[in-house]
């Protein structure tokens, strides 16, 4: 436990003068602020419309669940933006290490593989945590003034969902990172295997019933988009913990496989 | 203390490291003499639990380098060939990671920073970030990272590579005062460094030992017998006959050297035979002007080559 607290310590200390992850993070809450602006405004001049033409034609006037339109498309935008973001923020974690030699001093310690893998993930978790926090002031801002007041359990459960998503963006692009020691082959081959995940689900679309169905269960987006509705699936819980799990077990095999493989 | 039976390291095809045997006493130096590629690194990477053997066991303080990795690595203090270091840190920040993830408890974890920075004479640049340091003094942080932990054993690569002359020998000083509490293994392709610090040398070339034992006593061995080195205005061939003629003298061999009809002459006697006065004597009674004479020792230089060259015949007083 203690070296675990020891590498997060480390890992946290590394982001805080990093200036990727400062890059990252501006770039992505530039992103969202700009998106959340577009969404919002877009949203709530349809609900204008909508309700303009209800007075002209008489008709009744169909209530739109702005908050909700807001937060569906919003968090949706976040999940694509995190798909193009996080392998940045994953490139160096293994291969920074392995090329400065300083992987050698942590397998030469008293400390387990998993220790090393667990803390430096629990690191860029916490990163994540800390880039997703200053969204939550525009949109708990828009849940504080909406009339009547729209249901807080959807937002958190797109928080969930966002946090579930990152951390298994997270535990792929970590495990990339260790297999080569170069930071730039690590985005980039981490890039392509995360547009695999996003357009499996158009291929899934396309594809037969079994293949169709099978494709689907493996679209990371497609259970996101549970969570955005509101509605948090044990299956989607079951999905991204089983990924983020996956993801740190091939990490510890391939720390080991380093010890091997080493030339 | 460290325990090296049958070590086998290869990689495939090729064996970096053949059944090498080898002990190390508590608190002893030993150092690893062998040229680039001979398998130091890979020993030593065995050795810290950072590779597997192949075949063979190696323990240090009983416990097995495989088996027991977590107790050896607690009892191991490393220095890779290039220093293990984190760019971005301060030094201080550095060995406090290092001291954490090695295990010092808490209470002494400062303390034990102190005196890592005081050893290495670094204590100045505590609050430098590392990237900002000078090679030597990188060198010296990796050194400090090494023994923040206070190790029974320490495993040292190449310690002073990068180094500049003064600090190459505070190195070697603080190397020698670790010694007896500490018992050490470094490796280098320096040969004086071995003969000033460590208290056994094991050659070691193409993955295969070909020597341990003592400086001193890998010298007297290789020796064989005494050497003078001299220069006369002289034939050739006359100088060459006149000098056999010496009573003790086993060979000699002379070649033009220089201007105006000098020649160097190596002269081989047999051992414990000093021969110098003598052969001053005939040269001068022959009315040869004598420009020098002198003893060669033989260095440990020349039985590194001896012994890591196949062909080649050492090249005697060769310069370190």
């Amino acid at each position: 436990m203690r070296n675990l607290y020891a590498i997060y310590r480390k890992e946290m200390g590394h982001y805080f003068v990093s200036p990727v992850a400062y890059i990252v993070i501006g770039v992505f809450l530039i992103l969202c602020a700009i998106f959340f602006n577009l969404i919002f405004s877009a949203v709530v001049q349809r609900a204008f419309q909508q309700s303009m033409q209800g007075m002209q034609y008489g008709g009744a006037v169909m209530p739109m669940d702005v908050p909700s339109l807001v937060l569906r498309n919003f968090f949706s935008v976040m999940g694509s933006l995190l798909l193009f973001l996080t392998p940045m923020l994953t490139m160096g974690i293994y291969s920074e290490e392995r090329k400065r030699g300083t992987m050698e001093l942590l397998m030469t310690s008293p400390i387990t593989d998993a220790e090393i893998v667990i803390g430096k993930f629990l690191a860029m978790l916490t990163l994540f945590l800390l880039m997703l926090l200053p969204t939550l002031i525009y949109l708990s801002y828009m849940y504080l003034h909406s009339d009547p007041a729209a249901p807080w359990r959807l937002l958190w459960g797109g928080y969930l969902g966002v946090f579930l998503l990152g951390g298994s963006l997270l535990a792929i692009g970590a495990f990339i990172s260790s297999l080569t020691e170069n930071q730039l082959i690590s985005a980039v081959l981490t890039w392509g295997v995360f547009l695999i995940l996003w357009v499996i689900d158009a291929a899934a679309q396309g594809a037969g019933e079994t293949l169709g169905a099978i494709l689907g269960y493996l679209s990371v987006l497609r259970h996101y988009d549970d969570f955005t509705h509101g509605v948090i699936d044990t299956t989607a819980l079951v999905f991204y913990a089983s990924l983020i799990v996956l993801g740190l077990f091939l990490t510890m095999r391939s720390i080991d496989a380093m010890r091997w493989r080493h030339a | 203390m460290i325990e090296v039976q049958d070590l086998t390291k290869s990689y495939g095809p090729v064996t970096a490291v053949d059944h090498i045997s080898f002990t190390v006493n508590k608190g002893e130096i030993l150092g690893f003499l062998g040229p680039n590629g001979a398998g130091k690194t890979t020993t030593m990477r065995i050795l810290t639990g950072y590779l597997p053997a192949t075949g063979g066991t190696a323990k240090i303080a009983g416990f097995d380098v495989f088996e027991d990795s977590m107790e050896v690595r607690r009892r191991i203090g490393y220095l890779p060939e290039n220093p293990p270091l984190y760019q971005d840190m301060s030094v201080a920040n550095y060995l406090d990671f290092v001291a954490r993830i090695k295990n010092v408890p808490s209470a002494e974890r400062a303390r034990r920073i102190d005196a890592a920075l005081e050893m290495t004479n670094i204590t100045d640049k505590r609050n430098e970030l590392v990237k900002r340091l000078s090679r030597g003094y990188k060198q010296r942080v990796g050194l400090a990272q090494a023994l923040v932990h206070d190790p029974d054993v320490i495993i040292l690569d190449e310690p002073t590579v990068g180094l500049d002359p003064k600090q190459i020998i505070e190195v070697r000083k603080l190397i020698k005062g670790l010694a007896g509490s500490h018992t050490i293994i470094l490796s280098t392709h320096i040969l004086p460094e071995v003969s000033m610090t460590c208290d056994r040398v094991v050659i070691i070339n193409k993955g295969k030992i070909v020597a341990v034992d003592t400086p001193e006593n890998l010298t007297m061995q290789m020796k064989g017998g005494e050497r003078v080195h001299m220069e006369v205005r002289a034939p050739e061939k006359a100088l060459s006959d006149l000098l056999s003629k010496v009573p003790g003298v086993r060979r000699v061999s002379v070649e033009a050297h220089g201007s105006a009809g000098r020649v160097a002459a190596t002269i081989e006697a047999a051992e414990g035979q000093d021969v110098r006065s003598q052969l001053a004597a005939k040269v001068v009674g022959q009315g040869y002007e004598l420009f020098e004479l002198r003893g060669v020792s033989v260095s440990l230089e020349d039985i590194f080559l001896q012994l890591t060259t196949e062909e080649a015949t050492p090249k005697p007083g060769a310069n370190n």
